[in-house]
C-alpha cells in the first residue's frame, strides 16, 4: 500500500479499527476495601466488546474530529431559525463550578439554596422579558416547551369543562415540531393560510377559530422572519373564539426590550435557551425550552417551579401541575448558563442583541435584494428568507449555492423551508457579526450569483475543498449502515 | 448600515410592532463585568453543598457520581463540537456525524442491541418513547410497566401519553401471566431498588404474549451484568449520565435507546448512518429522515429534534477512555464498594438491608426509625445520606455507593448511622 501525503487524507478509522489489544487510555483504581462475594456467574457477561486504544489515540482522534466541523467557533453560521450567536466561554466555565456541576439532583432543598435561587431569578427575568409571569424550566427543548405548553392549554380547557376543544390552528408556514407536538397532545392541526405578504391571512383565522379550537400556535416573528402586524387582531380571534394563544419563541432573538409577547395577547409561550440565550448548540442538543405563561395559567406548569418562600427557596409543584415531563429538574446546567448571559448583559445589553440583530438581517436583505428574491419584499425581523427561484431558473437550485458557500468557510443558511417558500434560504446573521462579516458573506453570494454563468460547475458539484464532497443521502436510508460491525 | 437600509433609526424597521406596546419598560438589573459575574456565580455555587466543601453524599436513584477523565473535559473544551448545530449540511459536520456513528456503537456494545439512536433528552423520556413505539408496532394501547421501577419512568410515560389513548398497568416482577393485550413490558434492571431483575423470564413472559420487552438499565452495571441483547430483549433504554456525564443538578443528560434492527422506521429521534460521497470516499449523514417531525410533521414518530448530541459526545469519549477493561473494572469496583458499605450497614443495630436477590451498586437500608430524621442528623455531620424511599418501601433508605466514595467515606458513614442510630 502506497503511503500518501498531505493533510488533506485524513484517517478516517474508526475506533474499532484502531483498537489493539490490550492497549488502555484509563487504569480505574485499585479497590480499597475488602474482597466481596461476586454474583453467580450466570448473571455475568464475559466481556463487553469496546475499543482498547492509548490515552494520546482518544484526544488526536476525537481533535481530528472536531476538525472536520463547521462551527461559531469557527466560521460565520448563517443558518436561519437556529439563532448561531457567539456562546461566551465565561458560561461554560461559570456553569462548570463544582457546586453547580457536582450536585446531586435529589439533594436536600437546604442543601442546594444556591442552584434553587439561580433557577428562581433565571424564571423571574424569563418572565419579565417575554411578558408571561409563570415559567417552568422543567422542558428538556423547545420541542418538548412546546409539548408542555399544549399539555397545559389542554388542562386549561378540561378545568373549565370544556373538553371539545381538541384542535390547533397553525399556519402553513409553521416549523414541523409544532404538528408533531400538536398530535402528541392529541389534537387535530388544522393549517391556517398565509397571505401573499407572508402574514396570517386573518380572514382564513376567522373562519377556521370556533368552539372546537383548543390553541392557536404561531411563531414569532414568524419563520419568514416578519412580524405579525395583524398579531393584536388575531389574538383577539382566538380569544373571542374561546381559545389560547401559544407562541413559539424560537425567534425570541428579535423581541429582547422591543416587545414582550405577554402584551400582544399571548398565553403560553417557550423559549429555546440555545438560541437566543447563547447556551451552546453542542451540535444537536442539549437544549432547554423553558416555557412561560400567564398568571392564570401558572397552576398548570410542568413540575417543578423554584419558589422562594419563608423556609427559603423549594422547586414546588404547581397546584394542576400537568405533572413532570422528564426526569429531574430540566437542563440545570444549560440554564446556569442562561442566567450568566441575562446578567452579563443586563437591561441595556439585551435590548441592543436584538437592535443589532434586527439591524444586520435588514442590512444582508438590502444588499442582496437585487440579486435574490425575498420571500417578502418588507423589513424582516432578525432573518431574511430569500428566494433563489431566479438563480433556478438559471440551472442552479437554493441546495447548490448553499453548498458552495462551505467552500468559502461559511456555513449554509436554512434551506427549503419554509415550506412555502420556493427555494428558500434562510439566513439569520444575529447580533455576534461584524459589518465585516456581513459585507464579505454579501460579497460571496454575489460572486456565486456571478458563477452561476461563468463557471456553473463550480456551484453544482460544491462544496470542494471540505473532506467530503456531497454525499449519497439515499444510499444511506435504503441500506442503512448505522454502526461499526467486525465483518468490515 | 442603517441608511444601507433606507431608515433613520431601528424604529423605522420595526413598523409591523403595535406602537403601544414597542419599547416596554423591562425591570432587569444593570449588565455585570465577567469578573463581577464570576463573583457572583462564585457565591452561588458556595451555598450548594458538594465534595468541594466537605460533603459526602449516597444518592443515587437516577444520577450518579462517577469520576470523570480528563480526556472528556478536554474534548468539552473543543468548541468545533460545541458550537455547532444538528448537522444539516453533513459535508460540514462530519466531525459530529463520525462521532454520533461512534456513539451508536458504543451504545449497541454495551447493550447487546443492533441498533441505537443517536441520543434522547434522557433516561425517563428515552423510556417513555420506548413505550410509544411498543404500541406502534405491536397496535395495542395498554402498556404494561414493572411495580419495581423508579416512579420517574411510569410518570414521564403518563405525560408523554396522556393524549394518546394509553392505558399503563402495573405489573408484579414474580408475575407468571400478563394480560394478553399488552404492548410492551418495561422492565427496569437494576430496578429502582438496585436489584437485578429476571430480565429473561420477563422477556419470555412477554414475548408469550405478543407484547415487546423493554429494558431500562444502568448503563455502568452493564461492563459486569449480562447484556439485554443476550435475552432477545426488544428495545433497551437507559440514562447515559452515568457514563462520564457530571450529575449537574439533573441536567442536562442523555437518553439511551437501543433496539432489534426489525424495529428501525419506528425509532424515534436523529439517525446517523455512513454512506459515500460522489469520489467514493466514506462518509456520514443523518438518515432515515422521513420519520421526523421536519418532514412527516403531525405524523412523525416522536416531536423531538435533538440528539443531545454534545452529551453523547462525552458518553462516546468516557466509553473510548475506560475502554474494554476500564468498563468491567469500573462496574467491578462500584459492586465491590456497595457491598461492603451494605454488609457493614447490616451488621449495626436499627439496620438491615433489604431485598434477596443481586444488587449492583444500591441498596435498600429499612432502618428503625424514619429515615427523614436520621438524614437529618447524618447532614449534620456534612453525610448526605440515602433517598428517603419510605413511602415505596417503610422506613426505607436507598444507599448508592460508587467508585467515587473512599472505604474512608463509607466507614464515615457507617460510624455515623451506628452513633445515630441509637439516638434517632
Amino acid at each position: 500500500m502506497t503511503i500518501s501525503t498531505g493533510a488533506g487524507d485524513i484517517d478516517r478509522r474508526l475506533l474499532m479499527d484502531r483498537s489493539v489489544s490490550g492497549r488502555r487510555a484509563f487504569t480505574v483504581s485499585e479497590s480499597d476495601v475488602p474482597e466481596q462475594v461476586l454474583p453467580d456467574s450466570t448473571l455475568l457477561r464475559d466481556d463487553v466488546e469496546l475499543p482498547e486504544v492509548s490515552q494520546l489515540e482518544v484526544i488526536r482522534y476525537f481533535s481530528v474530529l472536531s476538525q472536520l466541523n463547521f462551527s461559531i467557533d469557527t466560521n460565520f453560521y448563517p443558518l436561519g431559525s437556529c439563532t448561531m450567536k457567539y456562546n461566551p466561554k465565561i458560561n461554560d466555565e461559570l456553569s462548570n463550578l463544582p457546586g453547580l456541576a457536582d450536585i446531586h439532583p435529589l439533594q436536600p432543598e437546604e442543601t442546594v439554596q444556591g442552584a434553587i435561587r439561580l433557577l428562581k431569578n433565571l424564571q423571574d427575568d424569563l418572565g419579565e422579558i417575554t411578558g408571561l409571569p409563570g415559567v417552568s424550566l422543567a422542558p428538556l427543548a423547545g420541542a418538548q416547551g412546546e409539548y408542555a405548553g399544549l399539555l397545559i392549554a389542554r388542562a386549561y380547557h378540561e378545568a373549565r369543562n370544556d373538553s371539545e376543544r381538541v384542535v390547533a390552528i397553525i399556519p402553513d408556514s409553521a416549523h414541523g415540531t409544532n404538528p408533531a407536538s400538536a398530535a402528541m397532545a392529541g389534537l387535530e392541526v388544522v393549517t391556517v393560510r398565509s397571505d401573499d405578504q407572508g402574514n396570517v391571512d386573518v380572514d382564513n383565522l376567522r373562519e377556521l377559530a370556533d368552539g372546537r379550537t383548543a390553541v392557536f400556535m404561531l411563531t414569532i416573528p414568524s419563520t419568514l422572519g416578519l412580524f405579525e402586524p395583524n398579531i393584536l387582531e388575531i389574538t383577539k380571534i382566538i380569544h373571542d373564539a374561546g381559545g389560547l394563544v401559544y407562541a413559539d419563541g424560537a425567534n425570541l432573538n428579535a423581541l429582547l426590550g422591543l416587545v414582550k409577547l405577554g402584551d400582544l395577547g399571548v398565553d403560553i409561550c417557550h423559549s429555546n435557551l440555545h438560541k437566543t440565550f447563547s447556551t451552546p448548540h453542542g451540535g444537536g442538543g442539549p437544549g432547554s425550552g423553558p416555557v412561560m405563561v400567564t398568571d392564570e395559567l401558572a397552576q398548570f406548569l410542568p413540575k417543578p417551579v423554584a419558589e422562594l418562600t419563608d423556609d427559603g427557596y423549594v422547586l414546588a409543584t404547581p397546584a394542576e401541575s400537568i405533572g413532570a415531563i422528564n426526569g429531574f429538574h430540566g437542563s440545570f446546567s444549560i440554564a446556569a448558563r442562561a442566567y450568566a448571559y441575562i446578567k452579563a448583559l443586563g437591561l441595556e445589553g439585551l435590548q441592543s442583541v436584538s437592535e443589532n440583530a434586527v439591524i444586520s438581517a435588514n442590512y444582508i436583505q438590502a444588499k442582496l435584494k437585487d440579486k435574490y428574491d425575498l420571500a417578502a419584499d418588507r423589513y424582516c425581523m432578525h432573518e431574511t428568507v430569500l428566494s433563489a427561484s431566479r438563480q433556478k431558473k438559471r440551472g442552479v437550485a437554493g441546495l447548490d449555492i448553499a453548498k458552495r458557500l462551505l467552500d468559502f468557510g461559511i456555513h449554509a443558511p436554512t434551506m427549503y423551508f419554509p415550506m412555502i417558500v420556493d427555494e428558500a434560504l434562510m439566513v439569520e446573521p444575529t447580533e455576534s457579526e461584524s459589518k465585516e462579516t456581513l459585507d464579505h458573506f454579501i460579497a460571496v453570494l454575489r460572486q456565486i450569483d456571478d458563477e452561476i454563468d461563468a463557471s456553473p460547475e463550480l456551484i453544482l458539484e460544491a462544496p470542494h475543498d471540505l473532506p467530503v464532497t456531497r454525499l449519497d443521502e439515499a444510499k444511506a436510508a435504503r441500506k442503512p449502515v448505522l454502526r461499526w460491525t467486525p465483518e468490515e | 448600515m442603517l441608511g444601507v437600509i433606507g431608515v433613520d433609526s431601528l424604529d423605522g424597521l420595526l413598523g409591523d410592532i403595535p406602537v403601544e406596546h414597542r419599547h416596554p419598560s423591562l425591570n432587569l438589573a444593570p449588565g455585570l463585568s465577567e469578573q463581577e459575574l464570576s463573583s457572583v456565580f462564585g457565591a452561588i455555587a458556595a451555598e450548594n453543598a458538594s465534595s468541594s466543601n466537605g460533603y459526602i453524599s449516597f444518592l443515587g436513584a437516577g444520577a450518579y457520581s462517577h469520576y470523570i477523565p480528563s480526556t472528556v473535559r478536554a474534548i468539552l473544551q473543543r468548541g468545533e463540537f460545541v458550537t455547532a448545530y444538528t448537522p444539516y449540511q453533513p459535508e460540514a459536520a462530519q466531525g459530529t456525524l463520525q462521532v454520533g456513528f461512534e456513539f451508536q456503537t458504543i451504545i449497541c456494545q454495551l447493550t447487546g442491541m443492533k441498533v441505537a439512536n443517536a441520543g434522547m433528552y434522557d433516561g425517563p423520556t428515552a423510556f417513555a418513547e420506548a413505550c410509544l413505539m411498543a404500541a406502534r408496532v405491536t397496535k395495542r394501547n395498554r402498556i404494561g410497566v414493572l411495580s419495581t421501577t423508579d416512579d420517574r419512568l411510569p410518570d414521564t410515560l403518563r405525560a408523554y401519553s396522556k393524549y394518546q389513548g394509553i392505558e399503563i398497568v402495573s405489573i408484579a416482577p414474580d408475575a407468571t401471566e400478563i394480560p394478553d393485550d399488552l404492548a410492551c413490558i418495561g422492565i427496569q434492571s437494576p430496578n429502582f431498588f438496585g436489584q437485578i431483575e429476571d430480565v429473561e423470564r420477563l422477556t419470555d413472559l412477554a414475548h408469550a404474549n405478543g407484547a415487546l420487552s423493554i429494558v431500562h438499565v444502568n448503563p455502568t452495571a452493564l461492563g459486569m451484568f449480562k447484556a439485554p441483547g443476550e435475552f432477545d430483549v426488544d428495545i433497551v433504554t437507559a440514562d447515559g449520565q452515568p457514563l462520564g456525564v457530571p450529575m449537574a443538578f439533573g441536567g442536562p443528560y442523555v437518553g439511551l435507546f437501543a433496539c432489534k434492527k426489525a424495529h428501525i422506521r419506528q425509532m424515534p429521534g436523529r439517525i446517523i448512518g455512513r454512506t459515500t460521497d460522489t469520489k467514493g470516499r466514506t462518509g456520514y449523514a443523518l438518515t432515515l429522515q422521513t420519520r421526523e417531525q421536519h418532514i412527516r410533521r403531525e405524523r412523525a414518530t416522536s416531536n423531538i429534534c435533538t440528539s443531545t448530541q454534545l452529551i453523547g459526545l462525552m458518553v462516546t469519549v468516557y466509553a473510548a477512555t475506560l475502554g474494554k477493561q476500564g468498563m468491567k473494572d469500573l462496574a467491578n469496583l462500584c459492586y465491590q464498594k456497595a457491598h461492603y458499605a451494605a454488609s457493614e450497614i447490616n451488621q449495626l443495630a436499627g439496620f438491615s438491608v433489604s431485598g434477596k436477590g443481586t444488587f449492583f451498586h444500591e441498596f435498600v437500608v429499612t432502618c428503625a426509625g424514619d429515615p427523614a430524621r436520621i438524614n437529618a442528623a447524618l447532614l449534620q455531620r456534612k453525610i448526605i445520606g440515602g433517598l428517603d424511599i419510605s413511602e415505596r418501601s417503610d422506613n426505607g433508605m436507598l444507599v448508592c455507593v460508587t467508585e467515587t466514595s473512599s472505604k474512608a467515606d463509607i466507614d464515615r458513614l457507617v460510624a455515623a448511622l451506628s452513633e445515630i442510630g441509637v439516638t434517632a
